[in-house]
């Protein structure tokens, strides 16, 4: 029999305001085995502590039941404060009389004997509750980075910095993401490339740093501290220990025809090429989908230019195998394609331009080397239109967009307004928002200076149409603060285009078992409390695969998900949840059934031997758990038909028991 | 394939031509247009107000009718189209609504939203298929540059038309490739064509029309195909231009199918 001890928090009136807790503790009190029972104002502050561990000495208590708040707030503090008296952790139960009783119910007498009912279950279970020990296992002291924009260079960089080894995966030719398309970045101006290739160059040439550019996740198996994943690492046609990067290949290169990615399409690159000047790694590669050697076998100029022998058609993809302690997400964002919302005459006309387009053409980097030019004759645009929430804030039902706010594009039309005024002052540049949301430190100080001194012309309202006509650009809008409707004709209409996770997000999530939302960005642990954590054990979360971010709250972000990171990896072992599933061989049929249902490939089956009637031996086929790799979701305990899988911690036993006290 | 038929009042007076066409193309198609019998006014814009329940009686008639069929109802003008689904839609979701107007008819069984809209052009797309009118077509109008004029009633509401995209429609330039033709992409093509305006302020009208048809011939349009009699009335009369034909595209379809 066990000698249990009851506490029945007041929570400040948190509890105690709708739940008579004096009578709770009395009731519970009267229970069988119940040795000691009362109730305390804050059970989870130093002195509620002491007074557990008091009763525990004094009563000599096995089993402790304690009725406050969520197990998620202090179960561990409880179950800690238990093992300082020497009573197993796993002894601890907690009834949930906050959140479950008297923050959703209002009458006292009904939330008092709910309280009671869901005290008396945590008792029914602790009766049955056996000690447990919780294992241990080693960590791979390695970290995976997917994505190698400024999201994944700064964790890598500052998981590097710790000294631990970490991999890059990026699935383009070089790192550098989205920030390396930008021109300049709010709201001080600077330009992105010289803040961003700097970090690019250190984290290549960091020792612990590993870049497997041009590369994809193909599968990840294992748990926090042991994972195994897979990497492709797809065919460059160009052996990247020879190539230099001199880029003579991509001069030389009969076939100019291929839209360049970099420059948004805007202009054209050849089939062999790097991707721009500050490419890390430096390596040429071969886009096979052009390539006229590739695809008829007649050309090879680039191989025969190649001063290193680089080139090699007859190259495959390669698959590698990594194992890894933890694993960060920073799969970035992508704009929506503005196609959808062709009522802006994005498809009918390349004088609609979308924001990211725009940074490319004021680039001096770019095609047009960083002048102001209309894509469709190459004239210097005198009125620009700038289109904010195109496919962001949607109605819920609107299936074209994004419920949220894309929270950058305020800024950078801001940015884009303010540094066309200044370079070119002869033009009219007029911006339509919903709302200017500039929340950040001197964000809001940059938004005013584009009105008060740049002369922007922002006006509440939303564009209803463009008109491509005779190559002008006839803008309909309304001024909702005027109350009156605008006809602007404009040489140049840009659009602030949604940005949404990038489409490889959602496959990764499954293969992670990593959480999303409806909108595809992954779900942090909590959202306050654990922002960069996933929920899923050993997958941390990094930039705006969270959710949208401008650059300073990516930075800060991908420096906190490295902390935490770190965090795993200095330490030699992990504590396992010892609730883990558990077969009792003597009453497994051997039918597979768990191992389809279980998640995490915890479970197999190997053949055994039994002792049969009349000393004979039986060779059965039975299953067994990995304590260390089984998470404790339960799902084969409720799938196996003979009874035969049992959860520790959780068994079948005990949770009947806790529904007869319920029902009692 | 049967499907009962509410032409409307304008389709016996100023737009026979939409409606004889139709029939003619139907009945080539091998789609039977049953003319609801005793059908009387959509209710022309009334019903549209919330708070008054008299003036969608005669579209919830000819709805109930169409159930006692038992066939999906079709209809061709756009702005009946547009009354009686919004009415349909009313009495699909509008449980007092519903309750009114069914204590007011006093029907047999009342009716609560049963039967099925489609325009004709839907009857087309859905159920012929432009596949199978390519097929049929006759006279291929081919090298004829027409742009699709959609209006605003085909299309909107959006979320109770259902009809196609408001802001980026394809169902007519679909149907302009499956006669032979090359389908003119042109912005203003689901922009308003000043409507009844014209009655009250005739320089609106001829604002909206001549946008509409300068943008159209400025890409390049031969002809404009409508179904609507309000937008052919106000394109021809107010528009200002006679270099661009605007017809109903059920003429064009009895062209291309040799019925003319």
């Amino acid at each position: 029999m066990q000698r249990i001890g009851v506490f029945v928090c007041h929570c400040g009136t948190n509890i105690a305001g709708t739940v008579d807790v004096v009578a709770v503790a009395k009731a519970l009190g009267q229970e069988p085995g119940v040795v000691f029972s009362t109730e305390y104002q804050y059970m989870c502050s130093e002195s509620g502590q002491q007074l557990m561990r008091a009763a525990i000495r004094e009563h000599k208590l096995t089993g402790v039941v304690v009725c406050s708040c969520s197990p998620r707030m202090h179960e561990a503090t409880f179950r800690k404060a238990a093992a300082l008296e020497g009573v197993n952790p796993y002894m601890v139960e907690i009834a949930n009389i906050r959140e479950h009783v008297s923050w959703i119910h209002k009458d006292m007498a009904e939330a008092t004997e709910k309280a009671v009912i869901l005290g008396r279950a945590a008792i029914a279970k602790v009766h049955l509750n056996a000690p447990l020990q919780a294992g241990e296992s080693p960590v791979t002291k390695r970290a995976l980075v997917i994505g190698g924009g400024i999201a994944g260079i700064q964790t890598a960089l500052d998981i590097a910095e710790a000294g631990f080894e970490v991999d890059i995966v990026e699935k383009s030719p070089t790192i550098g993401g989205k920030m390396a398309q930008l021109d300049k970045t709010f709201p001080t101006l600077d330009c992105a490339a010289c803040i961003l290739t700097p970090k690019m160059v250190d984290a290549a040439q960091n020792e612990k740093i590993n870049i497997f550019a041009y590369s994809e996740l193909e599968s990840v198996k294992g748990y926090i501290g042991n994972f195994k994943a897979q990497i492709r690492r797809k065919a460059r046609f160009v052996d990247e220990t020879k190539c230099t990067g001199c880029g003579i290949c991509t001069e030389k290169c009969p076939q100019k025809k291929v839209p360049n990615e970099f420059n948004m399409g805007l202009d054209n690159r050849r089939a062999i090429y790097i991707p721009f000047a500050q490419a890390v790694p430096k390596v040429a590669t071969i886009d096979a989908n052009y390539c006229t050697m590739m695809k008829t076998g007649k050309c090879g100029i680039c191989s025969k230019v190649c001063g290193t022998g680089a080139i090699d058609y007859t190259q495959k993809d390669t698959v590698i195998e990594r194992e890894y302690g933890a694993i960060v997400v920073a799969t970035g964002f992508n704009p929506i394609d503005a196609k959808v919302y062709n009522e802006y005459g994005y498809m009918d006309s390349p004088d609609v331009v979308t924001s990211l387009e725009l940074e490319r053409l004021m680039n001096a980097a770019g095609p047009t080397n960083g002048t102001l030019l209309r894509p469709s004759d190459k004239t210097h645009p005198h009125t620009i239109v700038f289109v904010q929430c195109v496919g962001s804030r949607c109605d819920e039902t609107d299936e074209r967009g994004k419920p949220y706010c894309s929270k950058i594009c305020c800024m950078y039309t801001a940015k884009h307004a303010m540094l066309i005024r200044e370079k070119y002052p002869d033009t009219d540049v007029y911006v339509f928002y919903i709302d200017v949301r500039t929340p950040g430190k001197n964000f809001d100080e940059f938004y005013r200076r584009a009105v008060e001194q740049y002369g922007v012309h922002y006006i509440k309202g939303q564009v209803g149409k463009v008109v491509e006509q005779n190559g002008k650009l006839h803008v309909q809008a309304s001024d909702l603060l005027a109350n009156e409707q605008l006809h602007i004709d404009a040489d140049l209409v840009v659009l602030a285009t949604a940005i949404e996770p990038d489409k490889t997000a959602r496959s990764l999530g499954t293969m992670l078992t990593a959480s999303m939302d409806t909108n595809d960005f992954f779900t942090e642990a909590h959202p306050k409390l654990r922002p960069v954590e996933s929920p899923t054990a050993g997958i941390f979360l990094s930039g705006v695969c969270q959710g949208p971010k401008d650059i300073p709250e990516t930075v800060s972000q991908a420096s906190a998900c490295a902390a935490k990171v770190i965090g795993v990896l200095a330490k030699d072992k992990l504590t396992c949840n010892p609730c883990v599933a558990h077969s009792d061989e003597l009453l497994c049929n051997g039918c597979s059934s768990c191992e389809k249902v279980c998640p995490y490939g915890a479970i197999s089956y190997s053949d055994k031997e039994f002792r049969g009637p009349n000393r004979t031996t039986l060779i059965r086929r039975v299953a067994s758990v990995n304590p260390a790799v089984c998470q404790g979701c339960g799902a084969c305990t409720v799938a196996c038909p003979s009874g035969a899988m049992d959860l520790k911690g959780f068994s079948n036993k005990q949770i009947m028991a806790e529904v007869d006290a319920i029902c009692k | 394939m049967k499907f009962s038929y509410y032409p409307g009042c304008t389709l016996k007076t100023k737009g026979k031509d939409l409606d004889r066409y139709g029939r003619l193309c139907a009945e080539a198609l091998g789609v039977t247009l049953a003319e609801l019998p005793d059908w009387q006014c959509c209710g022309a814009v009334y019903p549209m107000a919330k708070d008054e329940i008299a003036t969608k009686l005669s579209a919830v008639r000819a709805l109930a009718s169409s159930r006692d069929e038992g066939t999906e109802l079709v209809t061709l003008c756009s702005a009946c189209h547009n009354v009686i689904k919004q009415v349909n839609h009313d009495m699909q979701t509008d449980a007092d609504i519903a309750l009114r107007v069914n204590n007011y008819l006093g029907l047999d069984t009342p009716y609560t939203g049963e039967t099925t809209v489609l325009h004709y052009l839907e009857v087309l797309r859905d159920r012929v298929g432009f596949d199978a009118i390519k097929a049929a077509v006759k006279n291929p109008l081919t090298g004829r540059k027409i742009g699709a004029y959609y209006g605003c009633l085909l299309l909107r509401p959006g979320k109770v038309m259902r009809f196609d995209d408001p802001e980026n429609p394809t169902i007519l330039e679909d149907f302009i490739r499956a006669i032979g033709a090359e389908p003119v992409i042109y912005a203003m093509r689901n922009e308003c064509c000043g409507g009844y305006i014209a009655v009250e302020d005739k320089g609106a009208a001829v604002k909206r029309s001549s946008a509409v048809l300068d943008n159209a011939a400025a890409k390049g349009a031969d002809t404009l195909v409508t179904a609507c009699p309000l937008c052919l009335y106000n394109l021809k009369k107010n528009g200002g231009r006679d270099d661009v034909a605007v017809v109903y595209f059920t003429e064009l379809l009895a062209e291309a199918l040799g019925v003319k």
